[in-house]
Parts: C-alpha cells; structure tokens; sequence
C-alpha cells in the first residue's frame, strides 16, 4: 500500500515537472527568444489555456502527499520554511505575470510583466532543483523528525547545511538547463518564424549544458550520498531508468540537429520522467534522509497515514486520475498546433 | 513560543481572510454565468452572450487571485502547523487531496476552454464548459467545508498507537452531520456577494446613464439571486447552523450571543458591548426570551451560559467572536430588507427608475464581504480554544521549529504582495466595469 502511494505521488510530481516545464521553460526564454510584442504574446498564447491545469499537478501532488505520508508533509514544510514561502511569492508573481499582462497595452505595463514572468519562472526552476538536492542530499533531522534549515550557511555540504550548498546548486543548474531546454522545445515546436529559429538556438546550446551539469550531478550525487546506488545493485531492472533518461537526452540532441522539434520534445519528456524516477528509485524507501543519523530519515513506512485511508483513497485516487488524464488529453487537443495569433484584446 | 503562536495565527487568520474575499465571489459568480449563459441559449439574444463575457472577464481576474491566494493555505498546514497535520493529516488529508485531484484538474481545465474556446467549442459547448467550471468551483467549496467541518465536529476517526487520528469512515467524513448547513451556508453567501456585485454594477450603469440595456440585466438576474440566497441564509441554513452550534459547541453559543449566565427564557441581544472584566453586557438591547425559542423552539428553555463551562474551555477572544457574530447576522438582515425592496419594485416595473434604491444597491457591495468574513471569524474564533473541536487545542498544533521572527519576516511578505495584488485587482476590476459590457467583443480565438 504505501510502495502504491510512493509511485502515485512520484508520478504526479513527475507530471507536474514535465506539464509545468514547459511553461516554466518558456517562461525563462521569454525574454531571450521572443523579441517583439507579438512575439512574446505568441508565447503566451502558447501556455495561455494550458499553465493553469499544468500547476495542479503541484497542488494535487501536494494534496495527494499530505493525504498518503502527513508526517513527511508536517516536516519537509516545516523544515524548508523560508524557501517554500518563497517559493509561494514567486509562484504568485509568475501567476498574475502571465495573467495581468493582456489588461493594459501599454508598453511599460507589458515590459514590467515581462520580466516579472520570465524572472519568477527562473527563480522558481533553480529552487526546484535545489529543493530535489536538499532531499537526495538529506536534512539535519532530529528525534521527534523535524528540522529547521536555513537558506544557506557555508556552502559546503556539512551537516549543519543550509538549503543552498554547492551541490543544491548544482542541482538547481541542472533543473534550469533541462527547463530551458524542453521550454525551448516546446515554443519552437508551437512556433513559426525568427521566433521558432531563436527557440532552436537555446535549445541547441542548452542541451549541451544538460549534458554537462547531469555529469557533473551524478558524479557529485555518487560521491555524497553513495548509498543511492544500493537499490540498483540489489535490483538490476531498476536501471531501465536511467536508460529512459539517456535515451531521451539523446534524443534531443540527435532530433535538436533533425530540427525535429515534436520529437525533441517528447525526447526531452522522456529525459525529465527518466530522472525523476531513476531519482525516486534509488532514494526508495527513503522519502527525506536524515543526515543527521540513518535512523532518523523518514521512509514511506514511518510517514504514512491509516490502512483504511490509504485503501478508500486507491478508489477515488484513480477515478480522479483518470477524470484528469481525459481533461488534459482534451484540452490539449483542442488548443493543438501552431499558435495562430489572436487580434490585440483577445488571448492573452 | 508564545510570539511564534501569535504569529502563526496572525499569519494565517490574514492569508485566509485575503484569500476569502475571491473565492465568494468565484463560486458566486461562477453560478450567475451559468444563469447568463443558459438565458442566451434559452431566449437567442446576444445580450446575454455579452453580458456572460463580460462577467467572465472578472471572473478571470478574480478567479486568478483566489487560485494564487489559495495555495499559501495549503502550504501553511504544514509550514506552520506542522503537529496538526501529524495529527490530523490521516483525516483531512483525505478531502484536501481530493480537492486537487477532482476540483482543482475540472476548475482549470475547463477555465482555459471557457475563456478562449467560446468560438471552437460553439454556443452549447461553450455553456457545457460554463457549468463544469461552476461544478468544480462549488466541489472545490465542498471539500475544503468538509475538512472545515471536521475540526469544528469531528467524526469518523479513531486514535491510532502513536496518537494521531486516522478515518474509519469515508462517508462518515464526506456526510459528517456538521457539514450539510455549513456548506449551504457559506454558498449562498458567496451567491449573496456576487448578487450584490452583479446589481451593484447593473445599478451604476443605469444611474451613470450607459449600457443601460446591460445595466437592466444584471439588476434583474442580481436582486432577484439576492433575495432568494439573503433568505435562503437566514432560513433554514443559518438557523441550522445555530442549531449545530448549539448542540455541539455550546460554550461557543454563549460567547457568541453574549450570554455569560445560564438562565431559563434567555434573551437575544441585538447590541450591546461585552465586558469581560465584569463578565456582563454594557448598554443592551435585547428581546427577551427570543434566544431560547430560537434554540430549541421553547420560550422557557434553558440555555448553558459561559458559566457553566471551566474558562480554559472559553474561546479566548470572546468580545471579537460577539462582535463578528453580530455584524454578520445585522448585515444578514439588512440584506434582506433591501433585495426585497428591490424585487418588489421589480415586480411593480419601477426599479429601474428608483433612482434612491440604485444609489444603495451601487454602494452596497462591500458589505457581503464583510458579512462573509466575519461569519468565517464566528467559525473559526468559535473553535478556540480548539484546533480540532476537544481533540487539539491550537496551542499544540504549532510546528516546533520554526521560530516568532522567521513568521513575522513571511507574514510582513504576505502583506507586502497582498496589498500589491489588491490595489492591482482593484485597478483591473474597476477599468473592466468602466469600460462596459457592449465592447466585451468575441473572446477567444
């Protein structure tokens, strides 16, 4: 039962990075790729009738956690205090961004939403990797699991580390160039013209980067926290993983110099669920280690809620998964292809 | 730990009420459009299509903000009240997660096919999408009265080894006997705010001497929604819901209406200022035995006041808990008055001429507001001592680590971006309602 709700939850955050991804890449080459009005207005278009639903998978995700492991919620939350709030102001900013942005023409007003958007998307997508470094780097739990850490201390990984260290960032570097460049997939995939050429270009270049910062993370992730290959080791299958994950990141160079950008995409798609569940795999049964003492580290087992909860929940879990996969299945359909550009006053 | 407690509960108490002002008027307005969009298919005039864009373009704005004020709530169950959650999470983490799972996934799905589909989807799709966004917007509601209702009654649980709380009943949750007036309640509250809204903006036209053909529609579909939801919450829902609290929270009862002495033939104060240093009523007005036939339907009835409870069982702000209860049941009352005013001159055809009236309705939609929120502060200031009604008090459901100044550095943020987003929701709503209904044009592509 709690194995069922660790890939549930693991599949809908894994949802959310792919789903809102995107609209977070396309958010940090917004101002970068898309020069003119109309131009940034395509993009917007673009992830328009799309980012809202792409955000509830972090809410239902959220959601889904509280219900199936309160204890880990109760901490991690707790625990990550001043970046979650942060991270609340800037999901705010991005939001009323893109959404405030189409009330007024005026230039000013427009340049200003600009940047908010596209800085909040940037901001949010290095603390998400930091926050995905903090949890394979583990937390000064204590007894009672709780912990409190700071935003940053010395910048090395020690015990009493903060919430960024060099590693956190690194992570968070490898979360800004993987969204860089599957948000530059998908506009140039929806786009036409300079804008779809300069969608390329940071794509090109940002996958080089992926590259180089994946490297550079697993070397680091092996180096302070070995222990996350002893599930591999215990069960080989375990590595079909990693391989979806370099599949897909060779996909989108091989599809990046096809200038195949459907493909690219869904390469880039692949890549993310790759990771993220070559992540979840080797962190299981682990939802947050301690690095204080192993014993303290919360595991799906001491974390979870009642039997009969988690069993009512099974039902109305899938239901819900299902209602969802049929919205989104139709929403995307209905808004597929290239993004014709609404008149001024209509769209976002 | 006690500066961390105050600023946790500051913290919360101004991101809930902030929050609260959009999701009223979401949930109500999301209905009306319903009605516009249904009388357009119904009666074939454009009007109504115009008039249904043009509410969704607020409804747009609005509904962002309830979304982006809504998150921190969540966020804040386990930031800053990390030990309920341990405790309770094995409960409400039920309706909180399928509020995302069900609400959140139909709401904004079908938000962008509303807002940009009306031409792809045609007229009776674009109706379909109307109503699955009100189904999701009142679902959502639903959810979070039922987590609501279960720290205000708690059902359904047992206490496990380590001595958290965990379900035994699903439906016991869903149809826990707390929920049916206190959901009812607080949707036609919320239908009261976007009825006041509606007519407020109907009567500015007429009164301003523009869109006057839009101005006549929205103060038809506004004071006639008013009427039937002002009654509506005061009978049978808000009566129930006194009934409820009665029976259940009796100590809340009588911090609520001022009753610091039990006694036979009790009287309802209608206004007067509560003393705790003397534990009595300054200067009241009150009716004499009316408490008790509203409680149990008998004159003499005796009802429990504060005194036969211990005072650490007391709320432990009864003067602002008193106050809020009766500013919300006078507004309450005064709402009536005046959308069955209006409705009797809507039937008699001088509405729209009544140029007195209008000037009210105009001014009259903050009110609602106020109304809502302080029947949300009766609940929840009820509650105290309690997190969890004799389970929890709020004192134990802090979360340990996290200190008064970390809260006071996230709480002065919150203020900070909320009074930015208001006075730019403000701007955004007023220029939508200046410029006017006949322009709202085609949306979408």
């Amino acid at each position: 039962m709690e194995i069922f709700w660790f890939i549930a939850v693991g599949f809908m955050l894994t949802m959310y990075v792919i789903l809102d991804g995107f609209d977070l890449g396309a958010g940090i080459i917004h101002l970068l790729a898309a020069k003119s009005d109309n131009q940034r207005r395509t993009i917007l278009n673009a992830i328009g009738p799309v980012w809202d639903g792409n955000e509830v998978w972090l809410l239902a995700a959220g959601g889904t956690l509280y219900f199936a492991f309160p204890k880990l919620y109760a901490s991690s939350f707790s625990g990550f205090y001043l970046p979650l709030i942060i991270v609340l102001w800037l999901l705010m900013l991005r939001a009323v961004g893109i959404e405030f942005r189409h009330h007024l023409r005026h230039p000013l007003w427009k340049s200003f939403w600009d940047v908010t958007f596209s800085v909040a998307s940037l901001l949010l997508t290095i603390f998400f990797g930091v926050a995905l470094g903090n949890v394979v780097r583990g937390v000064p739990l204590n007894a009672e699991g709780y912990f409190f850490e700071p935003l940053w201390t010395t910048f090395t990984v020690v015990p009493e580390a903060g919430i960024l260290d060099w590693f956190t960032v690194l992570m968070g570097l490898v979360a800004l160039f993987t969204l860089t460049t599957h948000g530059a997939n998908f506009v140039a995939m929806k786009t036409e013209s300079d804008l779809q050429t300069r969608s390329r270009t940071i794509a090109r270049i940002s996958t080089y980067g992926v590259l180089i910062t994946s490297i550079l993370a697993v070397i680091a992730t092996s180096s302070i926290r070995p222990g996350i290959w002893e599930n591999y080791t215990k069960y080989p299958w375990g590595f079909i993983f990693p391989l979806v994950g370099l599949s897909g990141l060779a996909g989108m160079f091989l599809y990046r110099r096809k200038s195949n950008d459907t493909a690219a995409f869904l390469s880039s798609c692949a890549f993310i669920a790759g990771m993220a569940a070559s992540t979840a795999f080797g962190l299981f049964p682990n939802l947050l280690p301690a690095s204080t003492k192993s014993e303290y580290s919360l595991t799906i087992y001491n974390t979870a809620a009642g039997d009969y909860g988690l069993g009512v929940g099974l039902v109305w879990w899938s239901v819900g998964m299902i209602l969802a996969a049929a919205y989104f299945i139709y929403l995307f359909y209905s808004f597929r292809g290239k993004i014709k550009l609404p008149a001024e006053g209509e769209g976002y | 730990m006690e500066d961390a407690l105050i600023m946790a509960r500051l913290q919360f108490a101004f991101t809930v009420m902030f929050h609260y002002l959009f999701p009223q008027l979401t949930m109500g307005l999301a209905l009306l459009i319903v009605i516009l969009k249904g009388m357009a298919l119904w009666k074939k005039n454009e009007r109504y299509n115009l008039s249904a864009r043009f509410w969704a373009k607020i409804f747009a704005v609005n509904f962002a903000m309830g979304v982006v004020t809504g998150i921190p709530l969540e966020f804040q169950f386990g930031t800053n009240w990390a030990k309920f959650s341990v405790f309770a999470g094995g409960v409400i983490g039920q309706t909180l997660a399928m509020e995302g799972v069900f609400a959140f996934f139909l709401e904004s799905s079908f938000l962008g096919l509303f807002l940009f589909g009306e031409k792809k989807l045609g007229q009776v799709g674009h109706f379909l999408a109307a109503f699955m966004v009100f189904l999701g917007s009142w679902l959502s509601g639903f959810l979070i009265i039922a987590t609501n209702a279960w720290m205000q009654h708690p059902v359904a649980y047992q206490v496990a080894a380590d001595g958290s709380v965990e379900l035994t009943s699903f439906w016991g949750l869903l149809f826990n006997p707390w929920v049916g007036w206190q959901y009812t309640h607080t949707m036609l509250g919320s239908v009261i705010t976007a009825a006041f809204v509606m007519s407020a903006v109907g009567a500015y036209y007429l009164l301003a001497n523009r869109d006057l053909e839009y101005g006549k529609i929205f103060l038809r579909l506004g004071v006639i929604a008013g009427l039937i939801a002002s009654v509506l919450a005061a009978f049978p829902t808000g009566d129930g819901q006194g009934k409820n609290v009665a029976q259940h929270q009796p100590a809340t009862l009588a911090a609520m209406e001022g009753l610091f002495e039990t006694k036979e033939g009790a009287e309802l104060i209608l206004i007067g200022q509560p003393d705790m240093e003397n534990l009595k009523i300054d200067n009241p007005i009150h009716i004499p035995r009316l408490l008790s036939f509203l409680t149990y339907n008998r004159w003499m009835a005796e009802v429990k006041g504060l005194d036969a409870f211990p005072r650490e069982n007391w709320p432990d702000n009864i003067p602002l808990l008193y106050y809020s209860y009766h500013i919300m049941v006078g507004l309450g009352t005064i709402f009536i008055a005046v959308m069955a005013t209006a409705v009797y001159l809507l039937w008699r055809s001088q509405l729209f001429s009544t140029r007195w009236l209008l000037w009210i309705l105009m001014l009259s939609f903050p009110f609602p507001y106020i109304a809502n929120t302080t029947g949300w502060m009766t609940a929840e200031l009820g509650r105290q001592p309690w997190l969890v009604y004799g389970l929890m008090r709020t004192t134990e459901g802090l979360s340990p680590m996290i200190s008064a100044g970390n809260s006071l550095f996230t709480l002065i943020g919150f203020m900070g971006m909320y009074m930015i987003l208001g006075l730019l929701f403000l701007f955004l709503v007023l220029r939508e309602v200046f410029h006017g209904p006949a322009h709202s044009g085609s949306s979408g592509q």
